[in-house]
């Protein structure tokens, strides 16, 4: 298990390399001036132009602009954005916001949506199944957007519980209603996973074993049946924990936070190369961490899984 | 010609006082029907047996002749619904298993009658260790500790011979042979001596050394625990060495029982008969091998009259409007043959003919 650990850990190197070098190219095929775009409408200053394109390689070749690039990251070094900000200034303001957004819904989605699914298992064909059914249906088909200013009007302006945008609140107020909204559609799928695969658990040889053995409803259902049905619904977590950590750009727009769903977006359309490929890279690192993660999780889940 | 219940004309059970407080086990006039979407399933229709302890009684029949899913009933393991057991009783040391309380039944289950499954594989769980497994029939009905309760498994898993126990305790079923874990299930059943164990086709997925190794051992500790025992099988060369009596099931119903020797040497149902011809024999190579033609009945649709009719090369008109009751089968001059009964109409012709 300690070697998998390692050998999985020395990939993350060339995956690394690999995707900053695929998001700077593609960053520097998109037409348009980075520099011509700090001065907005305006026309840039040609002095000024030129220093700073100096200052910032914008003259030379891709492959010399990336080594100037790469060998910063591993020195520590995220680069600065073409206003002279640090980029791990951006970084660690915008991050925590993400982090905390994304943690929250994946705890709202994970718990209740796992609930609902053995709720909706045990109780399959009767009314609550129903209901479980009915609801994560339209959870699934309506838009983030919409979901988002309904419950702002709702939640925020007519009932008044939290707060309609922003995040003066702080965590938890601020984050509840936006981590639900961003739950929804994932808290929907993971209702639907565990039915699925709970009802196909219950119905196996060795759940008729451990009620022959005389064991309790609870721990035939919630150990027996259940460590068996969490297989798939742990893969789909693991892979969510991941694109919840990549920011949700419409959430953080409709509830005004400042993540880094928000900022990556903001600086595609600035043309800010080191911005965007630095945020990529820590969404790719934090991907595959969670990968990771979830690959672990089976061997501990599924003792017929094994590592070398 | 009278109905009689079989188990008045079994032979005395052995232990002296299981006469007082009647069999161990008695199921009366058991039925089980399942509702379907193509309809109503009559899987049991009648059924009656007795187990006493010590002894081996074996159930014979095809796939779909109800005996696996009396023996659920008998566990109270089946799903209900779909499941419906509309008349009948279950008796166990005399008292009425189905009036028991869900509680109740589970507090038998598992510690006075165990249940081993066909398909160890399947039937172990197989993300939790075989220790843990087995474990956990102490700590739940004994409410031992986890540390104790995998001694106990460690013991357990040398009983049944389980090579290197102690090392093997926190294996999962996946490293296990199929012979081994087979052997792992029935330490499961035994591990709280319940006073009868319900064997469904316990060698079934087995190879054929494995086989007698397997019934050899479960034996051995039948006799020794003195219990009950209920041998489902559709392999009349594995019941012919264990068993004490045989209750052989046709369409949800017993068509024939006999102490075991009887039943090999004079048959009293044309059913038996067929599944004796069957067995392959060595006296008999190059020849066809007999089968009994045509299909099991439908359950939705059972034919009327006996069951086995269109099969029968002996059926008459009375066997296609008649049923057949389980009658007594006696010798040419009307000498009782304990235990001996049949459900055929000319029982006397298929036994003296």
């Amino acid at each position: 298990m300690g070697r998998y650990v390692v050998r999985r850990l020395l990939q993350v190197i060339p995956v690394v390399i690999g995707v900053t070098f695929i998001i700077f190219c593609l960053v520097f095929a998109l037409p348009g001036d980075p520099i011509q775009a700090l001065a907005g409408d305006k026309r840039a200053d040609p002095n000024i132009a030129a220093i700073l394109r100096d200052h910032y390689h914008l003259n030379e070749p891709l492959y010399q602009q990336y080594w100037h690039y790469i060998s910063g990251v591993f020195t520590g070094d995220l680069g600065e954005t073409y206003n002279g900000r640090a980029i791990s200034d951006i970084v660690s303001q915008r991050f925590p916001v993400t982090l905390k957004l994304g943690l929250t819904s994946f705890a709202v989605e994970a718990v209740i949506g796992i609930l609902a699914g053995i709720l909706s298992a045990l109780k399959r064909g009767k009314f609550l199944d129903n209901v479980v059914l009915v609801a994560t249906l339209v959870l699934i088909s309506i838009p983030v957007f919409v979901l988002g200013s309904v419950f702002q009007l709702e939640f925020g302006m007519n009932m008044k519980i939290t707060p309609i945008s922003g995040i003066e609140k702080g965590w938890p107020q601020s984050y509840i209603l936006p981590a639900v909204v961003l739950a929804s559609t994932s808290m929907a799928y993971i209702a639907r996973l565990v039915r699925s695969s709970l009802t196909e658990s219950i119905r196996a040889d060795y759940v008729r074993t451990a009620i022959a053995k005389g064991l309790p409803r609870r721990r035939v259902i919630g150990l027996h049946a259940m460590r068996n049905s969490l297989i798939p619904v742990v893969t789909f977590l693991g892979f969510d924990l991941g694109a919840l950590m990549g920011g949700a750009i419409i959430t953080e727009r409709v509830f005004n936070m400042p993540g880094i769903g928000g900022q990556l977006a903001q600086s595609v359309y600035l043309r800010e190369r080191p911005v965007v490929v630095g945020l990529v890279t820590l969404l790719v690192l934090i991907y595959l961490v969670a990968n990771l993660l979830v690959d672990l999780m089976y061997a501990v889940l599924d003792p017929r899984i094994r590592y070398e | 010609m009278t109905i009689i219940d079989p188990t008045d004309a079994i032979p005395a059970p052995r232990s002296g006082d299981a006469e007082k407080t009647g069999p161990l086990l008695e199921v009366r006039d058991l039925h089980v029907e399942f509702q379907t979407r193509e309809g109503l399933v009559k899987a049991v229709n009648g059924v009656n047996y007795s187990v006493d302890s010590g002894e081996t009684l074996a159930v014979l029949g095809e796939s779909g002749s109800g005996k696996s899913v009396t023996a659920q009933a008998i566990m109270g393991i089946l799903d209900m619904p779909p499941a419906r057991i509309p008349q009948g009783e279950i008796l166990f040391h005399g008292r009425d298993m189905l009036k028991m309380s869900g509680e109740e039944r589970r507090k038998l289950r598992g510690a006075r009658i165990a249940m081993i499954f066909q398909d160890a594989l399947s039937s172990l769980n197989p993300v939790l260790s075989v220790g843990y497994q087995l474990g956990e029939m102490f700590r739940v009905h004994q409410g031992l500790s986890r540390k104790e309760a995998k001694v106990k498994a460690i013991e357990l898993m040398d009983r049944v011979k389980i090579p290197a126990a102690a090392a093997r305790v926190n294996d999962y079923p996946h490293q296990f042979s199929g012979g081994m874990r087979q052997r792992i299930m029935i330490a499961m059943a035994l591990a709280l001596e319940p006073d009868l164990i319900i064997a469904d086709e316990p060698t079934t997925a087995l190879d054929v050394t494995v086989q007698a190794q397997v019934m050899d051992l479960l034996a051995e500790l039948q006799r020794e625990y003195q219990m009950g025992l209920i041998l489902i099988t559709h392999d009349l060369g594995v019941v012919a060495d264990v068993a004490d009596k045989i209750a052989v099931m046709y369409a949800g119903r017993i068509v024939e029982t006999a102490p075991v020797h009887e039943l090999y040497k004079r048959p009293a149902h044309p059913y038996t008969r067929g599944l004796l011809d069957s067995i392959p024999r060595l006296d008999q190579k190059g020849q066809d091998l007999y089968a009994i033609k045509g299909l099991p009945p439908n359950l939705l649709k059972v034919p009327s009259g006996c069951a086995f009719n269109p099969r029968c090369e002996k059926a008459q008109d009375i066997c296609r409007t008649e049923l057949p009751p389980l009658v007594p089968v006696t010798e040419r001059d009307g000498t009782e043959l304990p235990g001996r009964a049949s459900a055929c109409h000319f029982w006397k012709e298929t036994i003296h003919g």
